[in-house]
């Protein structure tokens, strides 16, 4: 029974030492060139697990506006919605003809402008790519904190449109 | 087998069938009977293999690269739309009538009427606005299939969709395709179309 205890116990120190004094056990410590950042750190040899797509906000509740002109965001989800030149999904609901029949919001009268200053009879080419200016936004919150606050005439009431 | 055996056994062949025995009776129906499920399965399997997307695929391959990224391709629920689930209807009589109807595509494709992507984009509109009005007239009975209204859940359902579900498609006011224009494809030019600007 000694015998076997001792040899046992031989064995485990000849084990640890042989793993602490090999150089591979040592490998993560290597600089191979990995990147630190915000979303954790990776090495250059491995393919990190890719983050999972954020869920788009679709709650319809008007997002409060930042800063004035900031153009409005996209409340709702718009998977599929098509806007080229053969037809635009938004002003099918948002176009004068439909916003008040519909619910949604109006398109504002500046969309109707061209460059010079000129008020067309309907939307401006100008402004005809609505995701140019409006996007939606996904539930994400930022890496960094950020204390950006509104002035205070668009952020004390908490009423905006 | 020699010749005078072989005309033997004609002979006895022929007395067994022309004798109105039961056993002619009971071959004839037989062979009746076979051949009938031989062309029912024939007819049933010709009418499913018209139904896959590899079919439709030959002439439309365009149109089944542009639906991957729509809902009816991958969706949360991991069900498929697929083309005659939209396009040809479950009921027999009615399918019947749309494959004769679809016979008439075949001519069309040997005219070539939609064989290159510009003449598709100059005749898309022509094609579109007939299946609107196929879907207009049966009340989008091929979304009913799979979306029915009556077990559509307000409370899971997007604001925007609940107001309009519970208002103009409750009362019959409007069906599906009034609203869901080019779920499944790209749209044509939409200007004129009613609802489009
Ligand atoms: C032999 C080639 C061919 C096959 C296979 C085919 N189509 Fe077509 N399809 C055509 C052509 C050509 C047209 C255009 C007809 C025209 O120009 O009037 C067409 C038009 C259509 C239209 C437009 C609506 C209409 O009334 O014309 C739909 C919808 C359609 N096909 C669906 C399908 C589906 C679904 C399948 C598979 C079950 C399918 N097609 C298989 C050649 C084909
Ligand atoms: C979810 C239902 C749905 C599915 C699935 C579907 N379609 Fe359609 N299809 C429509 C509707 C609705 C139209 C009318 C035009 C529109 O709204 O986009 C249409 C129009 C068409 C047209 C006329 C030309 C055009 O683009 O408008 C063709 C051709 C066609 N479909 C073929 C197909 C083929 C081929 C498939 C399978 C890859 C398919 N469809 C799958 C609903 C569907
Ligand atoms: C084979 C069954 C089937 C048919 C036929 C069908 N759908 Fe669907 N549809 C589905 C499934 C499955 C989903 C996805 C459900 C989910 O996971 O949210 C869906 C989703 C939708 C959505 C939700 C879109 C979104 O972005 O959330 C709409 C709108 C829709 N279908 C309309 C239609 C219309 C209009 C038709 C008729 C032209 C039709 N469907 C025909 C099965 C079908
Ligand atoms: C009066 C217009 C209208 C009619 C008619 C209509 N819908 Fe909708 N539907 C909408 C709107 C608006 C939405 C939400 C925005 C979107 O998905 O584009 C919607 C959303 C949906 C959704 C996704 C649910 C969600 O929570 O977003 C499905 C599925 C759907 N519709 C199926 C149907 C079916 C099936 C029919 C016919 C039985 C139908 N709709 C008729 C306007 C309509």
């Amino acid at each position: 029974m000694k015998t076997l205890v001792s040899s046992v116990i031989a064995s485990l120190i000849l084990v640890t030492t042989w793993v602490t004094a090999n150089p591979v056990a040592n490998e993560e410590y290597v600089n191979n060139g990995g990147l630190e950042s915000l979303r954790g750190s990776s090495e250059l040899s491995d393919t990190k697990q890719a983050e999972l797509i954020k869920k788009p906000i679709q709650n319809d509740q008007v997002i409060d506006r930042n800063y004035v002109h900031q153009p409005p965001l996209i409340p709702h989800d718009i998977r599929g919605y098509q806007v080229d030149i053969k037809s635009n999904k938004c002003l099918s609901c948002h176009g004068w003809k439909f916003a008040s029949q519909v619910g949604a919001t109006k398109v504002s009268p500046t969309h109707f402008e061209t460059a010079d200053g000129l008020t067309l009879s309907d939307v401006a080419p100008r402004r005809y790519f609505c995701l140019q200016c409006h996007v939606p936004q996904a539930d994400a919150p930022p890496l960094i904190a950020n204390d950006f606050s509104a002035v205070e005439a668009l952020s004390a009431s908490g009423l905006s449109n | 087998m020699s010749k005078s055996s072989f005309v033997g056994l004609l002979k006895s062949l022929w007395q067994l069938f022309s004798k109105p025995a039961r056993i002619a009776t009971g071959a004839l129906l037989g062979m009746g009977f076979i051949g009938g499920i031989l062309f029912w399965g024939g007819f049933n399997w010709g009418m499913e293999a018209t139904n896959t997307e590899e079919f439709c695929s030959g002439c439309h391959a365009p149109i089944v690269i542009e639906i991957q990224p729509t809902i009816h391709y991958t969706n949360r629920s991991g069900v498929r739309a697929i083309c005659s689930d939209c396009h040809v209807p479950h009921a027999w009589t009615d399918k019947i009538v749309r494959k004769v109807q679809a016979s008439k595509e075949l001519v069309m494709h040997l005219l070539g009427t939609i064989d290159t992507p510009e003449k598709f984009e100059a005749r898309r509109k022509h094609l579109a606005e007939r299946e609107w009005h196929r879907l207009k007239e049966n009340d989008s009975l091929e979304c009913r299939n799979c979306h029915d209204f009556e077990f559509m859940d307000f409370t899971e359902q997007g604001v925007r969709a609940v107001n309009m579900h519970s208002t103009s498609l409750a009362s019959g006011e409007k069906t599906c395709i009034d609203c869901h224009k080019g779920i499944a494809h790209s749209l044509p030019d939409m200007s004129g179309v009613e609802g489009w600007q």
